[in-house]
């Protein structure tokens, strides 16, 4: 195993991969992961998991039959924000946030309509749910900022006291322009997906051959030691990339996510990242020889960075400084931004190549590591 | 004869500080012979191989295969590793035909080979099946196919007949026997020594030392008329083959069967008790392997000596009536029935997988029988489990103690799993440390002692709160005889103070030390009885005068065979 670790005999190497995918065919378990985890994370970021700011549940109290005050409840009832409920009393609607139907109570007192008309509205009164803090912040900015638009809109001065802004912000978002997290929560997890396929099945397969003691009876044949990392990472590239394709269909097809790049940048970005994905995998499984060894480093130094450190799910710009260090160390991280340009902005060259360049980069080091590690393995 | 295929000079390979696996070992194999590579466990033999099919570098020393360097000579080795080196997900023609890719059979020789190969080992009728659904033994045939694909000239075989049964393990030896006739140089590693005596040539390792090179015989001739059996003194043996080991002239001593069989001293003569008949034996590998060791330990058991004495019984001490394990449409274990008096011991004696260890696991109470009951000391299995693990203590098979725990440490834990009190726990554990001669490596982790001490400590760990019963798994199959000898010292003590064992074992050795065993093959039982009974039917059904325990079993799984229809193929 020293000069001829690098040579590639083509039949010996197809043998090698016919046989890995023989096997690949016969285990359920890398079907799951490859076919039946993207459709769960899909599901799950497309549907469950939102991070949108639209529809809280909340009930409306009106205690006044006056027009600004109907006008008010009627600003409530068309928020993008909120799914009003119409109550006349507040008793009828604590049953609501009780059992959790609604998560806070905006009342519009009697004499509300009086008040206006004397130019001075009377407070309105937020209940929010304190068990629930963020929701709880949420209703009660937002009922607010409905109010405001609403006085704007009334010709009143923003209450209490203050006099109106001299600069009137209107956002405007683009890209994503409804700010909806299923559009970067879908294309994110693809990354999670193929970091799933890359690093952890593949340092499974190859710790499973050491603790089988078929790496041994491999070794003793006259194949090279390329020819064998070569079988392991043909088969689970194809697969992985397999699986992003499958990711991206859903995510256009089914959940509507916008796909304003090209097939090719997609392809170049995914193959990009596989690299140092599946040289993690094999570095994992070669140096530890061991499958539950292997599945949890896999977890530990691919999945769980990939899903925190990535900007996937937590945005690295909020995180603290040694931290966002420690992000550049994360192959993800070059893999989201480029996946959410390719999906959301289109082909911005400019900002893909740097990107697949680091990700080539990580890819090289591992490799080469796992190249270190196999051939002086049985010592 | 030509030059030897592969040779070997002056090896030393270390891993991580301590005692060097291989210190100075020399070796050569010939084509056209079989070399045996001899020893226990943990002797260097895995480590030798794995040198010589190029998998390792060596600190020092030359290897030359076919006079190139190991890694060069792949395709001229062909190498079955100790787990046959399989693809469990692959079928047998899957199997074969990625090793012939790999080993560059030319596809037009292909059909030919595969024909021969699947002939050759019997498999045909078993190319689409998964090799992972094969028995034992027929991993064990695929092993050996896969690795004769590319007819190499070097065939290295890394302990190819552990735990399989004994007509595989038989009919391995005789395809083996075919290969060297067509001039293959075989390499056999085995920790059976009485395998040892079947190869042209042996090599005997201990310790990372070779202690023996040449023809079995040469190391058998040198204790020549030194080995004597002692017969007809029954129910005595035990107590005798003690006081025997205690005298000066004999180095070391065995029960087989009813009788004693004894090594002696160079020159020394021996005087034999009244009434006994004493017979000159003829001398086997293990005896020469003593011998070289520097003889065995004396008969006195200091541990039985301190153990409490078990009240007499009428009742068995362990029953099994009708033990049944299905596991789905799986049978584990079928009807196993038997008794155990006190102060007996019993072997459960088959290859792996033939449902010894269901049945051991069902009497400790650990798997709850489909059907049938048992007892152990007087406590039913079904209704008092934990009643009856309280009176049994457990060696498992290998090192089963903590090994990041120091020896004192295990001790101490084992005491408070088996609630000693305070008191007693010290005054056990000091005893044990004394008995065992653990003081000096009180403090060590337990998994960085050499193994003769693991297996003290183990034996320690499981008799500390002196129970009447003992379960034995595989005790000493791979340890050196030495160690072997040591154990059942205690062992056959703590019988002479009204201990009954229960052991399992493959190891054949093993089953001489037992006042009865029982066959199990398949699930079943085959045949029970003294090992002297069994091996005199042996004897009468298959025509052969004083049959091994080995031949025996193979002669009454046949027999058996026989009257329940052809072998069934599909274990």
């Amino acid at each position: 195993m020293r000069l001829r670790d690098a040579a590639l005999d083509a039949r010996c190497l197809r043998a090698l991969i016919a046989k890995e995918l023989a096997q690949i065919a016969r285990d359920p378990s890398t079907f799951l992961i490859a076919f039946a985890l993207p459709l769960l994370l899909l599901f799950l970021f497309g549907y469950a998991v939102s991070l949108d700011t639209t529809r809280t549940r909340i009930a409306v109290v009106v205690q006044d039959d006056s027009a600004p005050a109907l006008r008010l409840a009627e600003s409530y009832r068309r928020s993008p924000y909120f799914e009003v409920t119409m109550a006349r009393s507040l008793a009828s609607v604590r049953g609501m946030m009780v059992d959790g139907s609604a998560r806070g109570v905006v009342v519009i007192p009697q004499g509300f309509g009086e008040g206006v008309k004397r130019r001075a509205p009377p407070p309105i009164q937020v209940i929010t749910d304190g068990s629930q803090p963020n929701t709880a912040s949420f209703v009660g900015t937002y009922a607010e900022g409905v109010r405001q638009s609403w006085a704007a809109a009334e010709g009143l001065g923003p209450a209490p006291a203050a006099t109106g802004p001299p600069i009137a912000l209107s956002p405007r978002f683009w890209f994503n322009p409804d700010l909806r997290s299923r559009y970067f929560l879908v294309p994110g997890s693809i990354a999670i997906v193929m970091t799933m396929i890359g690093t952890l099945l593949t340092a499974l397969v190859v710790a499973r051959e050491w603790e089988r003691g078929t790496m041994e009876a491999m070794m003793a044949t006259p194949i090279s030691m390329a020819e064998f990392i070569a079988s392991k990472v043909i088969p689970y590239f194809l697969l992985a990339m397999a699986s992003m394709a499958l990711c991206t269909l859903l995510a256009v097809f089914a959940f509507g996510v916008p796909f304003r790049g090209s097939i090719l940048a997609l392809l170049a970005v995914a193959s990009a990242f596989l690299m140092p994905a599946l040289g993690l995998g094999l570095f994992i499984s070669a140096s530890t020889k061991n499958q539950f060894v292997a599945s949890q480093i896999a977890l530990l130094t691919a999945f769980l960075p990939t899903f925190l450190l990535s900007g996937f799910i937590f945005e690295i710009g909020s995180m603290p400084l040694p931290i966002r260090i420690i992000t550049y160390a994360v192959p993800a991280r070059y893999l989201i931004p480029s996946l959410q340009t390719v999906f959301l902005a289109g082909d911005y060259w400019g900002l893909l190549l740097p990107n697949i360049g680091i990700m080539l980069g990580f890819g090289f080091l591992f490799f080469a590591l796992s190249f270190r590690v196999t051939r002086r393995s049985l010592d | 004869m030509d030059g030897p295929v592969a040779r070997a000079d002056g090896i030393v390979k270390r891993f991580g500080t301590g005692a060097p696996a291989l210190d100075g070992v020399a070796i050569a194999i010939a084509p056209g012979r079989i070399t045996g590579l001899v020893g226990p466990d943990g002797a260097g033999k895995t480590t030798l191989i794995r040198l010589l099919a190029g998998l390792m570098a060596a600190d020092a020393g030359t290897i030359e295969v076919l006079g190139r360097a190991p890694g060069d000579a792949r395709d001229a080795i062909g190498y079955m590793p100790q787990r046959f080196g399989l693809y469990e997900d692959l079928t047998v023609q899957e199997n074969l035909d990625l090793y012939a890719e790999l080993r560059a059979l030319p596809r037009s020789e292909r059909a030919e080979v595969f024909g021969k190969l699947l002939e050759f080992t019997d498999l045909a009728r078993f190319r689409s099946r998964l090799a992972g659904r094969l028995s034992g033994g027929m991993k064990q045939k695929l092993g050996l196919a896969c690795a004769l694909v590319k007819a190499p000239r070097l065939l290295l075989l890394d302990e190819p007949g552990v735990g399989v049964d004994p007509i595989s393990r038989r009919e391995l030896w005789a395809m083996v026997g075919d290969l060297k006739r067509e001039g293959i140089g075989v390499l056999w590693s085995t920790a059976y020594l009485d395998e040892a005596e079947k190869c042209d040539c042996v090599y005997l390792l201990n310790a990372g030392k070779l202690l023996f090179e040449g023809p079995p015989a040469a190391l058998t001739g040198r204790v020549d008329d030194r080995v004597i059996r002692i017969s007809g003194f029954e129910e005595r043996r035990r107590r005798f083959l003690t006081e025997a080991l205690d005298r000066p002239e004999v180095i070391d001593g065995t029960i087989q069967g009813r009788s004693v069989r004894l090594l002696l001293r160079e020159g020394a003569s021996f005087q034999p008790p009244p009434h006994a008949t004493v017979d000159l034996a003829p001398p086997r590998f293990e005896d020469g392997f003593v011998e070289i060791l520097g003889g065995g330990p004396t008969g006195t058991s200091r541990l039985a000596e301190r153990y409490r004495t078990i009240p007499e019984t009428d009742r068995p001490v362990i029953e099994a009536k009708g033990l049944t394990k299905r596991f789905g449409d799986f049978t584990a274990a079928e009807d196993m029935r038997f008794e155990i008096p006190r102060g007996r011991i019993f072997g459960l004696l088959g290859p792996n997988g033939a449902g010894k260890s269901t049945t051991f696991k069902m009497l400790c109470g650990l798997l709850t029988p489909t059907a049938g009951t048992g007892a152990v000391a007087g406590f039913d299995l079904r209704s008092a489990a934990a009643d009856a693990r309280a009176q049994l203590g457990y060696m498992a098979q290998k090192f089963s103690l903590y090994g990041n725990l120091s020896v004192r440490q295990n001790l101490d834990f084992f005491a408070g799993a088996y609630e000693l009190s305070r008191a007693d726990a010290a005054r056990a554990i000091d005893e044990a440390l004394d008995v065992f001669e653990l003081e000096r490596v009180a403090g060590r982790d337990a998994g960085s002692l050499p193994l003769g001490f693991k297996q003290r400590l183990a034996l320690a760990c499981a008799v500390l709160h002196q129970p009447p019963v003992l379960f034995l798994d595989e005790p000493t199959s791979g340890v050196d005889p030495v160690m072997r000898r040591e154990f059942w010292t205690h062992i056959n003590g703590l019988v002479e103070k009204g201990v009954t064992v229960l052991v399992t074992t493959h190891f054949m050795d093993e089953a001489e030390y037992c006042d009865e065993v029982t066959l199990i093959y398949r699930a079943v039982q085959i045949a029970t009885g003294t090992p002297d009974d069994l091996k005199a039917d042996a004897a009468t059904l298959a025509g052969l005068d004083d049959p091994t325990m080995e031949e025996a079993f193979i002669a009454l799984i046949e027999e058996h065979d026989r009257a329940h229809g052809v072998r069934a193929e599909a274990a």
